[in-house]
């Protein structure tokens, strides 16, 4: 499978840039290189952008926004309104966690729409480290801020007691499988649209090596193609909208455990 | 059989879970709309809840994709 040319996987392998060194491995085994890696360049990239942009158009400061400010202005009551219904005017502590996931994925997930661009959010070490960074933000915040009643958000309130042994559980489940839920939601998404798109530029390739008639029929794939890749720019700004609205839904449980 | 046709196969079997995903998300999205329809000028307020339920339904859709994908590649 490796050796076929329009192999859809292959836009996902990691490429070391430079190396600064291995740890573990033995005689036997190599051991695991810490490099810069294009996984590495790409988070760097979005991070740039998106500080250089808010930084660069917030510089004015102007009481009349000019365009650029304007847009910065959008993003921030966008994110702000977010946080604010549903988690609440004291979620706005948050704020700063919340603003730098959604730009962060959708930045991310943007540059991914290029053509030979790497998608960051399409490798689950990247979604899974954000998603244990809300998941332990909320336990951590929640066992802070409320001590041991962080724990009735096990116990929905108004269920008779002997319902309790069996609510219990499965909320307690249902917690912890929030941030496998929450990173895999990304990932997943990310990983099979790029994969679509991929296979249909193979069969269009695939197709149009036939011949005339090959040809023809390779404009139902390109349209396809084209049709599919208007969705990722959907599903890149949605997945990283749900993200957030997710992230602000965990810190209410954090703020407000009661049910 | 061989170990790699019985993966492909189970890839495939894999994907069905999508099927449920797929009938969750209908079902979220037309009741959306069957009730913005009703009533208009409280939909625009329920929006969020709406990605909320898209969200928690296609997690399910998706874990059945990873799946698939682990016994392509992983397995």
């Amino acid at each position: 499978m490796a050796e076929n040319p329009i192999e859809p996987i292959h836009q996902f392998q990691i490429s070391n840039y430079f190396t600064f060194g291995t740890i573990g491995g033995n005689a036997e085994t190599e051991g695991v290189a810490i490099a810069f890696t294009n996984s590495a360049l790409f988070m760097v990239l979005t991070v740039v952008s998106i500080s250089s942009f808010l930084i660069f158009s917030t510089r004015g400061r102007g009481l009349v926004p000019g365009r650029l400010q304007l847009v910065s202005e959008m993003l921030y009551e966008f994110v702000a309104n977010m946080v604010r219904t549903s988690a609440g005017s004291e979620g706005m502590k948050f704020f700063p966690l919340v603003f730098s996931l959604f730009t962060f994925i959708l930045v991310a997930n943007l540059y991914g729409m290029f053509p030979y661009f790497f998608t960051v959010t399409s490798h689950v070490v990247v979604t899974a480290g954000l998603a244990l960074t809300v998941f332990i933000t909320v336990i951590v915040y929640g066992f802070w801020r409320n001590g041991f009643r962080f724990l009735r958000l096990f116990v929905p309130s108004g269920i008779p007691w002997y319902v309790m042994w069996l609510v219990v559980p499965i909320e307690f489940i249902s917690f912890l499988s929030r941030p496998v839920s929450h990173s895999l939601r990304l990932f997943g998404n990310m990983l099979a649209g790029h994969i679509v798109l991929k296979v249909f530029g193979g069969m269009i390739v695939g197709l149009g090596s036939l011949g005339l008639l090959g040809v023809l029929g390779a404009v139902a794939p390109l349209a396809m193609a084209v049709a599919l890749t208007g969705l990722e720019f959907l599903v890149a700004g949605l997945q990283a909208f749900v993200f957030a609205v997710l992230t602000c839904v965990y810190i209410n449980d954090a703020i407000h455990p009661g049910h | 059989m061989e170990a790699d046709a019985a993966k492909l196969i189970g890839a495939g079997i894999a994907c069905i879970g999508m099927g449920g995903a797929g009938v969750g998300v209908g079902v979220i999205f037309g009741n959306y709309l069957a009730g913005a329809l009703r009533n208009p000028a409280a939909a625009a307020s329920q929006f969020g809840n709406l990605i909320f339920g898209f969200a928690v339904t296609e997690a399910l859709g998706i874990f059945s994709l990873v799946i698939a994908f682990l016994l392509l590649y992983a397995v």
